[in-house]
C-alpha cells in the first residue's frame, strides 16, 4: 500500500503542476511558476521518510515538495489563485508556500536562502533532544552560494540532524552544471566538510527513498548530516514561459523523459504484481478529480480583504 | 518595582549581560550564538556576556561559538526560532551585516508575512554600533536606519543601562525578530539598574529631559550628547527637551508629536548617515502631522553620508557632537 501511496503522491504532483501550468498559460492565474515536472521521484522519495514533526525547507521550485510533505492540494490551489483560503492566505503565492502543520517550514525565493533555516531547525531538535530530522531541498545552482557551504560546515561541526538534498536537474536557470563548478558531482563537495556525499538516481523514487532512509537514520543516531545529490531533470523550463530550447536540445529532454519517474515506477509496480494497470488508472482518475475539485474550491473561495495586506507582519503588531 | 528589588549602579555592558543571564536562567529555550563567545575577550569582542560566567553557568550547548559564517548562524537562528527556540545571535559589529543580510531581511523579517501568519520568528540579533574609536569605515557605523526601512524587524536602540536591560528582556520574551543595537561608546557608561528582571514595552519613548523651548529627538550615544548639550544650553537660557524613542520600530509617533506641539521646534540628533535616515523619517512624520505647530524648520544633526574616516581628527569632524547640537539648537530658537 505504501508503494501505491508513493505512486499516487507522484501522480498528484504531476497533475497539480500540469494544471497550474495550463491555468497560467491561459491567464487564469498569475505570478511566476517554477515547475518540477520530471523531479517527482525526489520529492516523494525524500518525504516518505518523514513524519509531520520532521521538517523540510525548500526553494522556488517547491510545489512538489509541499504536496509530498502532505499539504492539502485544495488550499495550495487556492494560494495560486490568491485567495484567502490559500495555504498562506494568498500572501505567499507559488514562490513562498509553507504548511507548518505538516512540517513544511517554507519555500525561499532566494536561491540558497532556506538552507541555513534548516540547519537552525536541526539545531533546535538537537538542543531539545527530540528525534526530529530537518531536510532541506535545493538545486545544483544553490551549491554555488555561500549559504550552502557555510550551512553544511556548520551542521557538520555540530553533528546536526539534517539531510541536505540537492536536486541536480542539470541547469541553474540556463547555466549547465558543468560550466558552474569544476568538480563532477555536487556530492564531491561533501568531502570538504567531512560529511558523507551520496549520489542517487533521482528518477528512481525507491532509490531516493533508500538513500534518504540511511541519511535519516544517521541523523537520528546523532551522526550528523549527509549531502545527498539526486540526479534528475526538469522537463519544463526554469519557469513557465522561458525559452528552454535555447540551452538544451529537444533530444536531451526526450532522453530524460524516457526515464520518467512516474512511468518507470508504474511499470515496476505492474511487473512486480504490486498493482494492475487498472488499479493505477483508478488512482490516476481519482487524482484528476481531486485536482479539478481543488480548482473549483479555489475559484469559489473569497479573496482576501484589503486590510489583510497590512496584517501578519508581526505577532505583536507595531509600526 | 517591588520592595525586594535593589537598584545599584552598573555599566551598560553589565546591564546587557545581566538581562541575558536572567533570561537564560528563566527560559531554557533562550541560548546565545555567535563568534568567539567562549574564550576570546571573555565573551564576544567587547565582553557583554563574560565567558567565565556564561559558559560556566549555561554550558557550551547554550553559549555557542560559531565559525565566521554570519549567513549560516543568523539563518540558523531563524530556523531555531521558527521551531520553538529563542535564540539570541550576536553579530559582532553591525558593519558585518552585509554577508548575512538575506537571512535578516528576506528570511527572519518576512517568513511570518509570506506564510500568512503561520510562522513565529522570536529571534534577537544583538549587535554593536557607533564611532569614536578610530576603527575606520567598516567597524564604526550605526546602520539601524537600513533595518528600520524594511518590514518585519523590530528595531531597538537603547541609550542607558536601565533601558538596555529592560528592552533586551522585552526583546527576548517577544515573538518577533528584533535587531538590538548596542553602542560601543555606551558600554562603560554607568547608571541605576534594578537587580530584578523588568521589561520596558516597545514603542514607548521616554523624555530624558523635560524642556519647553525645543525638542531634541535622539538615539543611543546621541541621547547622552544631547543631554550634555542641553545642560550647556540651559546656562544660556534655552530650555531643551530630550526625547529618546528607544525603539525605532515600533515608533512612538505620539510622544514625538506631543513634544513638538509643546515646544514648536525640532532637532533630530542621529549618528547614522544623514541620507534616507531615521532622522529623515522623524522629520517627515513631523512635517506631515505637526506642520502647523512648527515655528522653525526641522533640523537634523547626523553623520554626513561618507564612510567613517580613520584619522581621529576626521572621525571627530563627521560624528555629531555637542558643539554641532548646540549650534543647531541655537539656529532654530533664534
Amino acid at each position: 500500500m505504501e508503494l501505491l501511496s508513493m505512486y499516487r503522491r507522484m501522480f498528484t504532483i504531476r497533475t497539480f503542476e500540469c494544471k497550474i501550468r495550463d491555468l497560467f498559460t491561459s491567464g487564469i492565474i498569475v505570478g511566476d511558476l517554477h515547475l518540477s515536472i520530471g523531479q517527482e521521484g525526489v520529492s516523494v522519495g525524500v518525504c516518505f521518510n518523514l513524519r509531520d514533526i520532521d521538517t523540510i525547507n525548500t526553494t522556488h521550485r517547491c510545489h512538489g515538495h509541499c504536496i509530498a510533505k502532505g499539504a492539502d492540494v485544495k488550499r495550495m490551489m487556492a494560494e495560486f489563485f490568491g485567495k484567502r483560503t490559500g495555504i498562506c492566505k494568498g500572501k505567499g503565492g507559488s514562490l513562498h508556500l509553507a504548511d507548518l502543520s505538516v512540517g513544511m517550514l517554507g519555500a525561499s525565493g532566494i536561491v540558497g536562502g532556506g538552507i541555513p533555516t534548516a540547519v537552525g531547525a536541526a539545531l533546535s531538535f538537537k538542543m531539545r533532544k527530540t528525534d526530529q530530522v530537518a531536510v532541506v531541498f535545493f538545486g545544483d545552482g544553490a551549491t554555488n552560494q555561500g549559504t550552502f557551504h557555510e550551512s553544511v560546515n556548520l551542521a557538520a561541526i555540530w553533528d546536526l540532524p539534517v539531510v541536505f538534498v540537492c536536486e541536480n536537474n542539470q541547469y541553474a536557470e540556463s547555466t549547465p552544471v558543468s560550466s558552474a563548478m569544476r568538480v563532477k558531482n555536487v556530492a564531491d563537495r561533501a568531502i570538504a566538510y567531512g560529511v558523507p556525499g551520496v549520489i542517487v538516481n533521482g528518477m528512481d523514487v525507491l532509490a531516493v527513498y533508500e538513500a534518504v532512509n540511511q541519511a535519516v537514520k544517521r541523523a537520528r543516531a546523532g551522526q550528523g548530516p549527509t549531502l545527498l545529490e539526486c540526479k534528475t531533470y526538469r522537463y519544463e523550463g526554469h519557469e513557465v514561459g522561458d525559452p528552454w530550447d535555447l540551452y538544451r536540445s529537444k533530444q536531451e529532454v526526450e532522453e530524460w523523459k524516457q526515464k520518467d519517474p512516474i512511468a518507470t515506477f508504474g511499470r515496476k509496480l505492474i511487473a512486480d504484481k504490486t498493482a494492475t494497470r487498472q488499479e493505477l488508472d483508478a488512482i490516476e482518475k481519482e487524482v484528476v478529480g481531486l485536482i479539478d475539485a481543488a480548482v473549483e474550491f479555489a475559484k469559489e473561495s473569497p479573496s482576501p480583504e484589503i486590510k489583510e495586506a497590512l496584517e501578519d507582519v508581526f505577532v505583536t503588531p507595531g509600526y | 518595582m517591588n520592595g525586594m528589588s535593589s537598584t545599584r549602579e552598573i555599566t551598560f555592558k553589565e546591564a546587557v549581560g545581566e538581562a541575558m543571564a536572567q533570561e537564560m536562567e528563566r527560559d531554557s529555550r533562550v541560548f546565545l550564538m555567535g563568534e568567539d563567545l567562549r574564550i576570546f575577550y571573555g565573551g564576544g569582542p567587547l565582553g557583554a556576556t563574560p565567558a567565565e560566567k556564561f559558559v560556566k553557568k549555561f554550558g557550551p550547548e547554550r553559549v555557542r561559538d560559531t565559525p565566521i559564517s554570519e549567513a549560516a548562524f543568523i539563518g540558523a537562528g531563524v530556523g531555531a526560532a521558527v521551531t520553538g527556540m529563542k535564540p539570541v545571535v550576536e553579530l559582532m559589529f553591525v558593519d558585518f551585516f552585509g554577508v548575512a543580510m538575506d537571512q535578516i531581511y528576506n528570511q527572519a523579517a518576512k517568513l511570518r508575512y509570506m506564510f500568512g501568519g503561520q510562522s513565529k520568528v522570536p529571534l534577537v540579533i544583538r549587535t554593536t554600533i557607533g564611532a569614536g574609536f578610530s576603527f575606520g569605515a567598516q567597524h564604526s557605523q550605526c546602520l539601524y536606519s537600513i533595518f528600520a526601512h524594511v518590514p518585519g524587524l523590530k528595531i531597538v536602540v537603547p541609550s542607558t543601562p536601565y533601558d538596555a536591560k529592560g528592552l533586551l528582556i522585552t526583546a527576548i520574551r517577544g515573538d518577533d525578530p528584533v535587531m538590538f543595537f548596542e553602542h560601543k561608546g555606551l558600554y562603560p557608561m554607568k547608571g541605576p539598574v534594578p537587580e530584578n528582571e523588568y521589561d520596558i514595552p516597545f514603542g514607548q519613548a521616554e523624555v530624558k529631559r523635560k524642556g519647553a523651548d525645543v525638542t531634541i529627538v535622539a538615539t543611543a550615544m546621541m541621547v547622552q550628547k544631547s543631554l550634555n548639550a542641553a545642560r550647556q544650553l540651559e546656562a544660556q537660557g534655552i530650555d531643551v527637551e530630550v526625547l529618546d524613542p528607544r525603539t525605532l520600530v515600533p515608533l512612538d509617533r505620539k510622544a514625538i508629536l506631543d513634544s513638538v506641539k509643546k515646544t514648536s521646534r525640532l532637532v533630530i540628533v542621529d549618528e547614522d548617515y544623514e541620507r534616507c535616515s531615521f532622522a529623515a523619517e522623524v522629520s517627515a512624520i513631523v512635517a506631515d502631522e505637526a506642520f502647523d505647530s512648527l515655528d522653525a524648520p526641522i533640523k537634523r544633526v547626523s553623520t554626513p553620508t561618507v564612510p567613517i574616516p580613520f584619522a581621529p581628527i576626521l572621525e571627530k569632524a563627521v560624528i555629531p557632537d555637542e558643539q554641532r547640537i548646540i549650534a543647531t539648537v541655537k539656529q532654530v530658537v533664534s
